[in-house]
């Protein structure tokens, strides 16, 4: 059986799905629910600074986009850190970590940026016995107008300075958190390596209006007529998130660098994902809001069953595999040709691949062949996109298959090169490096 | 107690009162709004879509599949009327297995077409209910079309006659119109008097005049209407049926399933409308199954439908045939009608051969069969009747007993157009109807057109 125990920087749990801070982990309520359902370990809903509580809105406040039969794909929240009273959030910590000391608990903490108010609330938080803190510079509205959150973490200097601040008030460790909502995710991670951090968790919510009610011409969710932008989360940006989880682990900087995968996790699949490109561990939010913590028994007994059948023995075996596979698009192989082939046994005859390409594309699909209805690929036109394969209906209808070697590629009525070849040696490329000569 | 059931002869009452709505009530309930959504998700857009071509009128179905995914039911209601003004019927009565669905991409991926049917109520039901007209009558021409039958196929010839500008006068037989939706298709298939709504829905575009209780033959001519107006539509269906030819026919109780159904469609107390206790419906196609398992949500005890070839030969559906096994209704095959015996001239039984293919031909083989019998319906097929034509002067060639028209619907008459049951070509139902009345309406406009003046 494989073994999924998880060690996160020192802080172990008997898995690796932990619940990211949010409103599913704001009270001991909601968290003893969790690990009694099998959770690995919880990010205590954002703590703010001792005082009277921030206030949240009373009317919506989430949106959302749905697929098909209203399947939830992305959530969006204007909600803020905790609401509840400070004392009261780290008595309810401390005694959740008394009753499972198996399980990880991380505080997560967003303050002023000035070294006082860090200093004032770390010692309150250690004497929960939390096992690490997290340092939300994330959360995209309401808390960064007020300089705090993302308002930190768009400026990497800003980031150093709090992470180097951490680390020197307190024994715990410090993961930090990332916000999206910048155009180079490295540069807040490198800012908080360098500031000390012993991992950095990411994604958080990213700025969104998901959708504007056409009779009221108001934003939603909708506030007395008026809206805000808010965080969006789920499954809709879990490709964001995974580019960001990959520019980290594969920079030259942040490379080795602990990282808990967040972001639309949903099932066991994208948790293994998310860890092959080289997540030590993940955080779940949106998924537990829209299905209950029953779901971590299926993320559970997915990734070992995955496991096993694949032969990975522990989590080691999977975390940072795929990094290595990512590169930039000047190393691709160009002399890598496939050609898409459509299964006729397969195929309902819907059409799609033929007007997507005909339209869109490289007219490289037929539609009628001898007056009869039938998609077939053009080879001497097919660019092996793989347009098609992602419009078919039909899992596996469609399949992209290499050329071999040595094959006459008909389209460019050359053969297929055996060697590898990318774009910095490429002869229609200005700044080509002259191959060695 | 619903003794009812079992009382000898043909008797009304024979099921508890409140039973009657629950049998006669929709055969396919309405989509509600979110099924709605998720059924039009199914739809795969379809380049140059099959289901489209296998639509006798070529309704965009892809385009209003998608506008009802995408909120918009009454654009998705335009997209249907544009092509077929009775959308809401044949949304109702479409035999959908073998026509549209039964072309969807997905019957033949996994055996579950997108219920094309339903969603297409779905929107024609959003837009009648809100009153939505999407046409306007054109400026009048001041040409005057007279329609004979105020059928689908008259209903659709006169409603794009009108919409360019062509004053229409309809001239209809029976009290009522809308002609089989109204007397004809079976009472679960058009519940809540969707046929008059329909006949009300297509003819407030203006400029059709529905005269009822107008027969031509007997009420006006044609040979008058060609001389009054610049051209006649003759959409007046099938008013015949074939005969039995087994003796003693004309026993009480051996009836015309089409007339017996039409009485039933204009009962309004269904517990009043007598059933036998025991029903034969000799023939073997839609309206075979619709007289069967009407008899049987009256109440009747015992149904069974004979038909003289195999199951696969039925002009039934296989989804029609399975609605009278699921109703209770017994199919048997390889039987054909010898002779109804009675009793007082009243029906007891009916005598039937059995029958095989011998050297390609239908023939009987001698072993006989008797079943007990009440009542026993006739539905071995319509016939055209001509005579309402005859009396013209010039009469109207005839093909195979109905109509011969060209391509356009044009008739060997100068002026004059047919459509719908009474033409050859094309199957018996309401949407060729429509197709051929909507089709015929355009021939009868270029014409008008051609000349340059309209
Ligand atoms: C029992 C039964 C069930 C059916 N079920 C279905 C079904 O489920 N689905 C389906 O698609 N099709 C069904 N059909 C077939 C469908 O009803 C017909 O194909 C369709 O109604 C034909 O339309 P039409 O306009 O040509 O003729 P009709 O609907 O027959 O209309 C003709 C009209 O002309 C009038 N008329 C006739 N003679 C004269 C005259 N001399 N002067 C003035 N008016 C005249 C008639 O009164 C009638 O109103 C069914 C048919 C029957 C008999
Ligand atoms: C309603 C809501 C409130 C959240 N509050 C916090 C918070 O207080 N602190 C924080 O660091 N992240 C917060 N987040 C962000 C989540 O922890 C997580 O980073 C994000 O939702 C992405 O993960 P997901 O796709 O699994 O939901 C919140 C998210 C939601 C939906
Ligand atoms: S791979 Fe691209 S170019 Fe080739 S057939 Fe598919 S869509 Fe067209
Ligand atoms: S999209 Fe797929 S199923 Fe549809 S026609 Fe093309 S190959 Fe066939
Ligand atoms: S064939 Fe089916 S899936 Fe394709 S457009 Fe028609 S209804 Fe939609």
């Amino acid at each position: 059986m494989a073994d999924i125990r998880n060690n996160f920087i020192g802080i172990k749990s008997p898995n690796p799905f932990w619940l990211a801070s949010a409103p599913p982990t704001d009270k001991a309520y909601n968290v003893e629910r969790a690990f009694k359902a099998g959770w690995g370990g919880v990010v205590w809903k954002t703590l703010g600074e001792e005082g009277p509580p921030v206030v949240n809105v009373n009317g919506p406040r989430y949106g959302a986009i749905w697929g098909a039969d209203r399947r939830l794909l992305g959530l969006n929240n204007i909600e803020l850190i905790t609401d509840r009273d400070l004392q009261t959030n780290l008595r309810e910590m401390k005694q959740v970590k008394m009753n499972w000391p198996d399980r990880a608990l991380i505080a997560s903490i967003m303050v002023p940026c000035v070294e006082e108010s860090w200093k004032a609330i770390l010692p309150l938080v250690e004497e929960t016995r939390a096992d690490g803190i997290e340092l939300n510079f994330g959360c995209p509205h309401g808390m960064s107008e007020r300089g705090m959150g993302a308002a930190v973490g768009q400026v990497p200097e800003y980031i150093e300075m709090v992470v180097r601040w951490c680390k020197q008030y307190t024994r715990m460790p410090v993961i930090t958190k990332l916000t999206p909502n910048v155009t180079d995710v490295r540069k807040p991670a490198r800012a908080a390596k360098a500031g000390g951090t012993d991992a950095v968790s990411l994604i958080n919510t990213v700025n969104s209006i998901t959708s504007v009610n056409l009779d009221t011409f108001s934003p939603e969710p909708s506030i007395d007529g008026k809206g805000s932008h808010g965080g969006y989360c789920g499954p809709a940006v879990k490709p964001m998130a995974l580019h960001m989880v990959a520019e980290i682990a594969r920079d030259g900087e942040t490379r080795g660098l602990p990282i808990s995968g967040i972001g639309g996790v949903t099932t066991w699949r994208d948790a293994a994902e998310f860890m092959a490109l080289g997540a030590g561990n993940v955080q779940v939010c949106t998924a537990a809001m829209t299905y209950g913590f029953k779901i971590v028994q299926e993320m559970i007994a997915g990734l070992e069953n995955w496991m096993d059948e694949k032969g990975h023995r522990s989590l080691d075996d999977i975390v940072g595999r795929a990094t290595p596979n990512v590169t930039d698009w000047q190393y691709l192989n160009l002399n890598y040709i496939a050609k898409a082939h459509i299964d006729q046994e397969a195929c309902i005859k819907c059409g799609r691949c033929h007007i997507a390409c005909e339209d869109t594309s490289h007219q490289a699909i037929t539609s009628l062949v001898d007056g009869v209805r039938h998609f077939e690929v053009m080879e001497d036109e097919c660019v092996g996109c793989n347009l098609c394969v992602n419009v078919c209906p039909v899992e596996g209808c469609i399949t992209m298959v290499p050329l071999e070697a040595d094959v006459l590629d008909q389209r460019t009525g050359k053969t297929v090169s055996p060697n590898y070849a990318n774009w910095t040696t490429h002869p229609n490329n200005p700044m080509a490096k002259v191959a060695a000569e | 107690m619903a003794t009812g059931h079992f009382k000898d002869g043909i008797a009304g009452n024979r099921l508890a009162p409140e039973t009657y709505a629950d049998n006669f009530s929709d055969l396919h309930p309405p989509l509600d709004h979110h099924e709605a959504l998720v059924e039009a998700d199914r739809c795969y857009f379809c380049y140059d879509a099959p289901c489209m071509t296998a639509c006798p009128t070529s309704i965009d179905i892809p385009m209003f599949i998608r506008q009802i995914a995408t909120g918009n039911p009454l654009g998705s209601a335009k997209t249907i009327f544009d092509q077929n003004i009775l959308g809401g019927m044949c949304a109702r009565v479409c035999p959908t297995e073998t026509l549209c669905e039964e072309a969807c991409v997905r019957e033949a991926a996994e055996g579950k077409p997108v219920q094309i049917g339903r969603l297409q109520r779905y929107s024609t039901d959003v837009a009648m209910e809100e009153e939505k007209q999407f046409y306007k009558r054109a400026a009048s021409t001041g040409k005057r079309v007279a329609v004979i039958g105020a059928g689908p196929a008259g209903l659709a010839a006169a409603h794009r006659l009108a919409r360019y500008g062509h004053d229409v006068t309809v001239f209809e037989a029976k009290p009522k119109s809308g002609g089989l939706n109204e007397y004809g298709i079976a009472a679960y298939k058009s519940t809540d008097d969707f046929a008059q709504a329909e006949v009300d829905y297509v003819t407030a575009i203006g400029g059709i005049d529905i005269r009822n209780d107008m027969a031509l033959g007997r009420d006006i001519q044609l040979s008058d209407l060609v001389q009054s107006y610049d051209a006649v539509f003759l959409g007046m269906g099938l008013g015949g049926i074939n005969a039995l030819k087994a003796d003693g026919e004309d026993a009480k109780g051996v009836e015309n399933a089409v007339e017996f159904i039409s009485v039933l469609r204009q009962t309004g107390d269904l517990a009043k409308l007598p059933i036998g206790r025991r029903v034969v419906v000799i023939g073997g196609g839609m309206t075979a199954i619709d007289a069967g398992v009407q008899s049987k949500l009256l109440g009747a005890e015992d149904v069974t439908i004979c038909y003289r070839r195999g199951k696969e030969d039925m002009n039934a559906s296989g989804f029609e045939q399975d609605l009278a096994a699921a109703n209770g209704v017994t199919i048997r095959h390889w039987l054909q009608p010898k002779r109804v015996i009675s009793h007082n001239g009243k029906v007891t039984a009916i005598e039937l051969e059995y029958t095989a293919m011998k050297d390609g031909k239908l023939s009987g083989t001698g072993e006989l069969l008797t079943l007990p019998a009440d009542q026993v319906f006739k539905a071995i097929g319509q016939t055209f009747v001509s005579s309402a034509l005859n009396g013209s002067g010039a009469s109207i060639e005839l093909e195979n007993g109905r109509i011969k028209v060209d391509a356009e619907g044009h008739t060997s008459m100068a002026k004059v157009w047919a459509g719908g049951d009474c033409i050859r070509g094309g199957e018996d139902l309401t949407v060729t109807s429509v197709a051929q009345g909507r089709d015929a309406a355009e021939s009868i406009h270029r014409a008008f057109t051609s000349n340059g003046r309209a």
